[in-house]
């Protein structure tokens, strides 16, 4: 009973992060239909641009207080992913917006492999130690059952923050901008909303999450290298489907469902194929439940009918 | 094999015989102008020659078929896998008393014309346990979902080690066996008439077989009803159907027969290499091949030949040169062989999509409208 709570716990914190991540994915889906390959990238970009700050920083001022040094790191992630989204959106995919469908994701995967290369090029090929500024000493609420304080904080950031998101989207004007576009490019712009500048707010929104979700996932798991992004990229974009892509709610079920399958799944694997497999097949649950959900169900849990929409 | 004549700029469309016989006897000559700057040039054509029937291959399911697949590499890595499981030691110290109890206490070895066509099966094999989920899915989708299958075969590849072990895990299968064609071993260098005639050049001529049939079978296939069923479906699905061409089994089909590719490419791989590891087969690998369908141009058989080349040889070339240069002028290497692979493929696909969709050399009209041949379906 403990490790299955415990489990649920794991997934609880990845899936939030996956969430995070797979906002990103949605709202571009839903705006351009075009799935951003490079958005894992900008998480890798906003973890690693954190992890050079706060390096400096400690090397500068090493008696800062650990919590400012966090938020000194993501003051600066966070605009550098805004900028690295906001450039490939103007650079490549708005050019291809009339083209045919495989054009843009194929330039995608080029600019998801390119920031992966640059990414190699500032920061070299090594394994970074992500600095542990938020303690990752486990307490123990439950008998046998651990969450350490940098768990409990991702938990509550990223509910804050898709709670921001979704009242950005449904009370405000940009928010009513945005879904005009998602629905219609060419009605929208009859009603004012200049489309091009919507799109590029949202490539930078979503940016901003994933910067955000960037440093998390670093800081849990205590490592940032060039290609971090590409694993939970992927599974943000399942997660986005699980839920129904182009739909913000869907996004959010879907990450959390995500990491709660991949964790119970990891823990248990090894039972339920009488040790055949174990939880070095971890990553495979992703791309089964990615696979099933397309066949059996494109809608995904929430959205609507999209994935034979050519 | 009017095809050929495309891979020459001008002469190709003035003069096509002369350019046909210029590119017949380049690549006859090829290996010999190689071996003037080194060993290592001739290996890269070798390599070349592989990743043209790569290319050639996605180029079935990606360029006619209009099915965008990111998990190509698994059918190389099949028969790759299988040449390491059938002609090398590795079954008989995987499984020890299995092998003494058949009579194979120093592993399977089975000839190599048993085995390619084994491993080209079990790849078609592999196609169609992937067409069959994805029938449904168009574009985007569906590329995402071979991108996991990819991943899922690379998973299983590093952890099948245990408990039984089939792969070896990520340290890969050694010593597996050189190709042997009627007791011919092509590994082994021949003295002829006091000059030593290196292997590479066996495995050259043979590869160039391989890829001169693989262009004519597919020359074939694209004019005939399959080639023409393909295009039909590519540039529009639903009018495909309405016309009375069976979706499902030319979707297999692509898949199967782009797959076959690939695992006879692999099991070559294999043979060649003397040893597979999963490293090989990463999604890198499926990028690399995509982007050289992409770069040379998608349903075209020139094509995929001109991308294979120039994106196998300019990342050697550029190792030889851009080195140096940057030891010159920084005195350090900056960028190494690896991120200048990684940056030119990156840089090769954006600016392609970007500037000419339609590849470096644009795919005829002939069976379909210029404007969806470039890049698949258009957008409904």
């Amino acid at each position: 009973m403990e490790t299955l709570l415990q489990q649920i716990l794991n997934g609880l914190v990845v899936g939030s992060v996956y969430a995070l991540v797979a906002l990103g994915y949605t709202m571009v889906y839903g705006i351009l239909g075009l799935i951003n390959f490079a958005h894992g990238e900008v998480l890798m970009i906003g973890a690693l641009s954190a992890l050079t700050t706060i390096t400096s920083l400690m090397g500068v001022a090493p008696d800062l207080p650990p919590l400012l040094l966090l938020a000194a790191g993501l003051l600066v992630a966070i605009p550098t992913c805004m900028t690295v989204a906001f450039l490939m959106e103007r650079l490549a995919y708005r050019r291809l917006r009339g083209a045919p469908r495989l054009a843009p994701l194929i330039t995608a995967i080029g600019v998801s492999f390119l920031l992966q290369t640059l990414a190699m090029i500032f920061w070299g090929r090594n394994y970074h130690t992500f600095p542990q500024l938020i303690s990752t000493t486990p307490l123990q609420p439950i008998d046998g059952v651990f969450i350490s304080p940098v768990q409990i904080s991702i938990i509550l950031v990223s509910a804050l923050l898709m709670f921001a998101l979704v009242t950005l989207v449904n009370r405000t004007r940009l928010g009513r901008a945005m879904r005009a576009t998602a629905e219609n490019h060419r009605v929208a712009s009859l009603m004012g909303v200049d489309v091009n500048r919507i799109i590029a707010l949202t490539f930078v929104l979503g940016a901003a999450l994933a910067a955000v979700a960037g440093v998390m996932f670093a800081s849990n798991y205590g490592i940032a290298h060039y290609a971090m992004g590409f694993m939970p990229g992927l599974k943000a974009f399942t997660a986005a489907v699980l839920g129904g892509i182009g739909n913000l709610a869907g996004a959010m079920l879907g990450g959390i469902v995500l990491g709660l399958v991949e964790a119970v799944g990891a823990g248990y694997i090894e039972d339920f194929t009488f040790g055949f497999l174990n939880s070095s097949y971890q990553d495979i649950f992703a791309f089964v439940i990615l696979g099933a959900v397309l066949i059996f169900r494109p809608t995904g849990l929430l959205g609507e009918r999209v994935s034979d929409r050519a | 094999m009017n095809e050929l004549a495309e891979l020459v700029p001008y002469l190709g469309k003035h003069k096509p015989r002369a350019a046909r016989a210029l590119v017949i006897l380049l690549a006859l000559v090829a290996p010999l102008i190689a071996i003037m700057f080194g060993r290592t040039w001739v290996r890269v054509l070798d390599f070349a020659l592989l990743y043209m029937m790569l290319a050639l291959g996605l180029n079935l399911v990606v360029g006619y078929a209009g099915l965008l697949d990111l998990g190509y590499i698994a059918f190389y890595a099949v028969g790759a896998y299988t040449w390491a499981f059938l002609a090398s030691p590795h079954f008989a110290e995987a499984f020890p008393a299995l092998a003494a109890g058949i009579g194979a206490a120093d592993g399977i070895h089975l000839p190599f014309w048993l085995v390619l066509p084994i491993g080209a099966a079990l790849a078609a094999m592999a196609g169609i346990i992937l067409g069959f989920p994805v029938l449904r899915l168009r574009g985007d989708y569906l590329a995402i979902v071979t991108l996991g299958f990819g991943e899922i075969v690379r998973i299983f590849m590093n952890n099948l080690n245990y408990p039984v072990n089939i792969t070896n895990g990520p340290q890969g299968i050694n010593l597996l066996d050189s190709m042997n064609l009627f007791g011919w071993d092509l590994a082994r260098s021949i003295k002829l008439w006091g000059v030593k005639i290196d292997s590479l050049f066996f495995y050259y001529y043979f590869f160039l077989l391989c890829v001169v049939g693989s262009i004519l079978f597919i020359q074939r296939l694209q004019i005939s009803r399959i080639g023409r069923a393909w295009a039909a479906m590519r540039d529009d699905e639903l009018a495909a159907k309405a016309i009375g061409i069976n979706i499902r089994n030319m979707k297999l089909l692509a898949f199967a027969l782009g797959a076959t590719f690939g695992g006879v490419a692999g099991g070559l791989f294999g043979a060649f290499q003397g040893f597979v590891s999963p490293e090989s087969f990463s999604l890198m690998e499926s990028i690399a091949v995509l982007v050289m369908v992409v770069f040379g141009g998608m349903g075209n058989i020139a094509g995929a030949i001109v991308g294979a080349l120039i994106l196998t040889a300019l990342p050697e070339i550029l190792r030889h040169i851009a080195l140096p240069i940057q030891q010159a002028l920084f005195g350090q290497v900056l960028l190494d062989p690896e991120v200048l692979r990684m940056l030119l493929y990156s840089l090769a696909m954006i600016l392609m999509m970007l500037l000419r969709p339609g590849g470096l050399i644009p795919a005829h009209a002939r069976y379909s409208r210029p404007e969806y041949v470039a890049v698949g379906e258009a957008r409904a």
